[in-house]
């Protein structure tokens, strides 16, 4: 079967597509990654800033039951075109997995239908792999964006 | 980082991946796989070496000979390394699908 969310990752690069159909119309699709209360609820993560604009800024957060943050991430916004693309820097705080830059373009399939095409590339083909890794590595599951679990987990001063 | 160690580091490498092909097929020896490839013999016995050291190919000894296999086990998990993050994105995709038809809906 098909899948439905695509991953390529090929060998020595450090850079990774992920690609995915929705079956929603493209302005919808957009409006997902723009609204700061929508992202919220999808990335599970407290959206304490989110400026969607060209050059604009952007902060998630996670805090514990005991209110200390264990997931901090945050970016600026380079492009922002409604409804066709966006291109943004990423980085966790406090991980060793560097900045990345991601490049997300939207695409019109039909009026019901659209495609999302993210182009992540990382500063090194080491930093890539440990972050397709960090699910695999940890063991945990991921499907239910535990990312709080993930971070907290995380061997303090990593070695390898 | 024991770059050495790291399967995908391991397999990133073209002659690597033709030793694999080749071992895949059947069990060879170190000469034997040499003489498939134009590359100086020590070489191609870095390559065994690293490919041994990461576990995708296992040593046995048969009378003066040693014979290398492919470890179809470890392929397998390089084939799986990225399925959790695929299913990651995967289930954060479902949950926009599933959050803007309910906001379509509202309008």
């Amino acid at each position: 079967m098909e899948q439905k969310t695509k991953v390529n990752a090929e060998d020595g690069k450090q850079e990774l597509v992920i690609t995915r159909e929705f079956d929603l119309p493209v302005e919808l699709l957009f409006k997902a990654h723009a609204d700061p209360e929508i992202v919220e609820q999808w990335m599970t993560s407290k959206v304490v800033k989110l400026e969607s604009k060209k050059h604009g800024s952007y902060q998630f957060e996670k805090t514990d039951d005991k209110g200390n943050v264990v997931f901090h991430a945050n970016g600026v916004i380079h492009e922002f075109i409604p409804n066709q693309k966006i291109i943004r820097t990423f980085e966790m705080a406090n991980t060793p997995f560097g900045v990345q830059l991601e490049v997300y373009q939207f695409e019109k399939l039909t009026d019901d239908t659209s495609k999302l095409n993210m182009h992540v590339i990382y500063e090194s083909v080491a930093q890539r792999d440990q972050v397709l890794q960090l699910p695999f590595a940890q063991g945990l599951n991921w499907a239910h964006n535990r990312i709080q679990e993930v971070v907290s987990n995380l061997p303090a001063g990593r070695q390898d | 980082m024991n770059l050495r160690r790291d399967v995908f580091q391991a397999i990133a490498d073209p002659t690597r991946r033709a030793i694999l092909l080749l071992v895949a097929s059947q069990s060879m020896t170190a000469g034997a796989i040499a003489s498939n490839f134009d590359t100086a013999r020590p070489t191609v016995s870095k390559h065994l070496q690293i490919l041994t050291e990461c576990e995708l190919l296992k040593q046995e000894q048969n009378g003066r000979e040693i014979y290398y296999h492919f470890n179809a086990k470890k392929m397998k998990e390089v084939a799986d390394f990225i399925e959790p993050f695929r299913k990651m994105w995967h289930e954060r995709f479902n949950k926009i699908e599933t959050i803007m038809k309910k906001y379509k809906s509202k309008k």
